[in-house]
This record gives structure tokens, sequence and C-alpha cells, in this order.
């Protein structure tokens, strides 16, 4: 079954509108965030307009109506991904979530399992985005633990022919992007969990750009920990969640401290509220909490397989269109196994920026710049790329336009 | 085309056929600048020959940013420090104009083609990045 993407659009009212003079909106910058349907918008401002009140506090109506849609949100995020609904936490971003992580190992005592001293190494890898890499070297700045990664090759994709001579005995956390936000490379998790769970090592998951666009099952790929964020899953912007296994967020300590996560309080000393409340603290962003689980009902009534399979051909078209364009270079696999709807280009020597203009003038929003991760663009040698990201309301007529586009800058900007 | 605006020919020319571009082998200062939100890089050499401007740059960028630092060079090559700040000033008083100002031709002669930059504020910096390099080039040569 393929989308009806022109359909999809109807239901998101900024596709009403024009850009630059009459364009049509033709938005391929999901990656950086994604347009909202009437469902989100509609139920994160009703639960203004109805239900609003501070959740887990108050005996009177409209608090057990705010809590019962607040949890309920919770729930529709823990069917999702497959989960437990306390394993699910709301934080106000993925970044928020994955600093949650590092702070709190950060703070675990001498003795917990999360403890990172001298003798300890944290691994990551060479693609990962700046929230998924910036927390853990200050972390191992701040705690003597070693930093390692896994290299990308020339194809966008790990060097996983050695996992074990990276991910050595001595790991205590590999931190690794599910999908690159730049090349679109899906990366294989089961070897990766399998030697890191060898070691004693938690698996930490920057599932930003996947769990959005495929069906995701935390029980099934086996990683410890999951961080998404709700803006690019057609969910407001403030919110994102970050999912751990149970007895591991039980121990790990908090982050946030204040209302709402304490079991006991005295002037000196605090014991914890049960997780998730332990990680939740103040009054939440209920409303987007919300929106978010309405944004992951409307992804399943149109089903995430759908939405992969459709994103998928797009891919493959962009990418086939690219490479018919002489002097256009793709960054990031050409093949679409293992592999999302994400393409980062550069065309001649012209810049990302100049593109990026020419294309804005015609309607195209696409993303220009490093993307947040200097240093996967320093290792393939450029400063900027363009970036297209595909989602369920693009179509062909979109791709289509993208690569026109890129001819129509070529010739703009001309002969150098 | 509204781009034609933001692009202008001169603009374009400078693009293609950048003037003072390529490092002078000795200067009194060097400075080197970025722009981290977009990668424009930019190094300028600054040299006072009997106080006036003497200039040459090399860099990697946006057509705005290298075009922005061929006109600065330009135009600001054989003044004397003081009479270069009037441009400079002027120059970075168009960028924040918001499409304002068409800018003065008498100060800023060619320059005033950036004016359609400050309605685009995603290039604004751009535009600066070598007006910015010059400026902190300038303050060190008077501290020598």
């Amino acid at each position: 079954m393929s989308l009806n993407a022109a359909l999809i659009r109807k239901d998101f009212p900024i596709f009403e509108r024009t850009i630059r003079g009459q364009n049509r909106l033709i938005y391929l910058d999901s990656g950086a965030t994604s347009q909202k349907p009437n469902a989100v918008i509609d139920a994160e401002a009703n639960f203004y307009r109805r239900n609003n009140a501070a959740v887990h506090r108050g005996a009177h109506q409209l608090a057990e109506e705010a809590t019962e849609a607040y949890e309920g949100a919770r729930l529709v995020v823990a069917n999702f991904l497959g989960a437990q609904e306390d394993e699910i936490i709301f934080t106000k971003s993925a970044t928020e979530s994955l600093n949650l992580l590092a702070y709190s190992m950060g703070s675990a005592p001498k003795g917990s399992r999360f403890y990172l001293g001298d003798g300890d190494r944290i691994v990551v890898t060479e693609m990962e985005h700046h929230a998924n890499l910036i927390p853990w070297q200050q972390l191992a700045q701040r705690t003597g633990a070693q930093l390692s990664w896994f290299n990308v090759g020339a194809d966008g994709r790990l060097d996983l022919s050695n996992i074990a001579s990276i991910i050595k005995e001595d790991t205590k956390v590999v931190a690794l992007t599910h999908q690159s936000n730049v090349l679109g490379t899906i990366n294989p998790l089961d070897a990766i969990v399998a030697r890191a769970h060898e070691v004693g090592a938690v698996v930490i998951l920057d599932a930003c750009q996947s769990v959005p666009h495929m069906s995701i099952d935390v029980a099934r790929i086996g990683v410890d920990f999951l961080a998404f964020s709700g803006h690019k899953s057609l969910g407001p912007t403030g919110v994102g969640v970050l999912w751990g296994r149970a007895e591991l967020l039980d121990e790990l300590p908090p982050f946030l401290f204040g209302g709402s996560m304490i079991s006991s309080a005295t002037m000196t000393d605090a014991t914890w509220a049960p997780v998730p409340r332990k990680f939740e603290a103040g009054v939440p962003n209920m409303a987007q909490a919300v929106g978010l689980g309405a944004a992951l009902e409307y992804l399943e009534d149109i089903g995430l397989e759908n939405i992969h399979a459709h994103e998928i051909a797009l891919t493959g078209r962009l990418i086939e269109g690219l490479l018919r364009i002489e002097g256009v270079k793709i960054f990031g696999p050409t093949d679409l196994e293992m592999r999302g709807g994400v393409v980062a280009f550069t065309v001649d020597d012209l810049h990302p920026h100049d593109i990026g203009q020419y294309l804005d003038s015609i309607g195209i929003a696409v993303r220009t710049g490093h993307h947040c991760a200097w240093p996967l663009n320093k290792k393939f040698g450029v400063n900027a790329t363009v970036r297209a990201s595909i989602y369920l309301y693009n179509d062909e007529t979109d791709i289509d336009a993208l690569i026109e586009g890129v001819r129509g800058a070529k010739k703009y900007f001309g002969d150098r | 085309m509204q781009l034609d605006n933001l692009y202008q020919e001169v603009i374009l020319d400078h693009y293609k056929r950048p003037e003072y571009k390529g490092l002078s082998l000795t200067s009194d200062v060097q400075v080197h600048h970025i722009n981290p939100s977009c990668g424009d890089e930019l190094t300028v050499n600054l040299s006072l020959d009997d106080g006036a401007v003497v200039l040459s740059w090399e860099g990697a960028g946006c057509s705005i940013s290298m075009a922005s630092a061929s006109m600065m060079a330009s135009l600001l090559t054989g003044k004397t420090l003081d009479e270069a700040a009037i441009v400079v000033d002027a120059f970075v008083s168009l960028m924040q104009s918001k499409g304002t100002q068409s800018g003065d031709e008498t100060v800023l002669e060619d320059a005033v083609a950036f004016a359609g930059v400050s309605k685009y504020p995603a290039r604004i910096k751009c535009a600066l990045l070598g007006w910015m390099a010059f400026k902190d080039a300038a303050v060190q040569v008077q501290g020598k």
C-alpha cells in the first residue's frame, strides 16, 4: 500500500501557505523538525481548553482529567516502543534525555554499575549528532574515563570489522545513533548490543531519526536506553522521551531535583519517588505530552511500515535523480539497504548555503550546513552539505522538484 | 526573480572573479574567522604601508561570504584605518537595516549591492564575515 501524501498533507495546515511568493511548500527538512497535523495541534490546544490542571496534584476533577490525559499519553508512547509504561520518562527533548543519562551516570556513587572513573571507557561513533557526542565527551573529561569510537567508512557505514577491539572489557557505556541524521545510514545493532552486554556495558540509542519513521520494539533491538524527540515525530516542541529498562532506571540517580520526584523530604535530605516520577521533577510539559500521544496515534493509524516503505521509495528516487546530475556527490550509502530517508549532498564547489537559498526561492526547504555533526563533516572533508530529509507528507513531485531545483541552482551560479 | 535582489550581478562577479584573493607572504597581522553555523572560513592578512591599508585573503564559503570578502578588500585597500572604519560602519549598518536601507553609494560604492542581504537574516553573518575579520585585524594592527 502506498501512501497518498497529497491527501495526508491536507491534515497539516502549514501546507496551505505559500513560500517566497506563490510557491507551494515543499518541506524536506523533517530531520530538523516535522510538521504537525491538526490532530496534534488540537490535542495540545484542547488540553488547555478543557482539561488543564497540574497533574498528580489535587483531588479535583480537572486534576484527575489532566492526570488521565498525561498518563494516557505515557501509555501510548510505551505501546509505540513495545515498552512498559513506567519505563517511559517525559523530558523536554532527546537532547535533554541524553544529557539526563550523562549527568545521572556522572553522579552515580562508587559501587553503582553506572560509576565511571579513569579505568572505564565510553564508546560512541564518528557519525553521532552532537547531542549524542558532546555529553559523553564531557562526561569522559569530568570522570577521567576513556572515550573511544567506531569509525565511519567512505561508504557511510560504521567499520564493524572488529567490534571487540573498540568495545573493550573496560567499556561501561556504548552510545550510538540508530540512523544518522546526515548519512541516512541505519546502524545494525545486534552485534554491538551483544558485545556491549558481554562486557557489562549499557547501550544507549539515539533514535531521533528512526522512531518517527519505522516500527521499533525495544525488547527486540535489545538496547538499554533510547531517546527520541516529540517534535521530529509530528509532536509538539518541548517534549522528548527517554526509555530505559526498569531495573536500570531504578538504580540511576536523579538528574533534576524538585517537586514530584521525591518520596519524602526534610531540610537536609530526601528520598526519591519511583520511576518515572523520579526523573520528572516539577509540573511536567503536560499539554506537550498529550500532543505527542496524539502524534504517535496518528502515525500508528497510517502504519509505520507503510511510512517507512513510502520513504524508502522516495529516497531511491532522490538518490537516482541526484546521481544523474553531473558534479553531485552524495555523502552516505547510495544503496537502500539499511538506509533511511535522509540524503546529504554537495554540487561541485557550489556552497550548500547558496544551493539552499536557491531552493528556498522556489519553495523547497532543506537544511544546509554541518547538521550538528562537525566531526562527521570533517571526516568527509566538507564544512557543509545540503540535506534533504523525507517524511510521510512528501511525494514524488516533491522529489522531482528538488532534483530540478538542484539543476537550476547549478545554472544560476553557473560556470565559475 | 526575488533571488536576484540577493544575488546581484556584481556579487556573483566578485564570487567568480574574487579580488585580493591569495595570502601575501608576510603581513603585520593575520586573523582567522569562521561562521560556525554554516562553515564559512576566512583568513585575512592586514598590513599598513605608510598608514595605508594593504589586504589579502583566503577562504572557503558561500558566494555571499566570499564576494563580500572580495568587495571589502577592494574597497578598503589604500585607505587609512580611520577612512576604512567609516566604510565598515556603513556596511554593518546596512546589514542590520532589515531591508529598510539601500546604502550610501558615495561611502559604500559597489557594496550597496549587498543591501538585499539584510532581508535574509540567515545570510547577514555571511556578508559580515570579511568585514568583522577586518575590524579584528585593524584593532590588532593598532596594538602593534
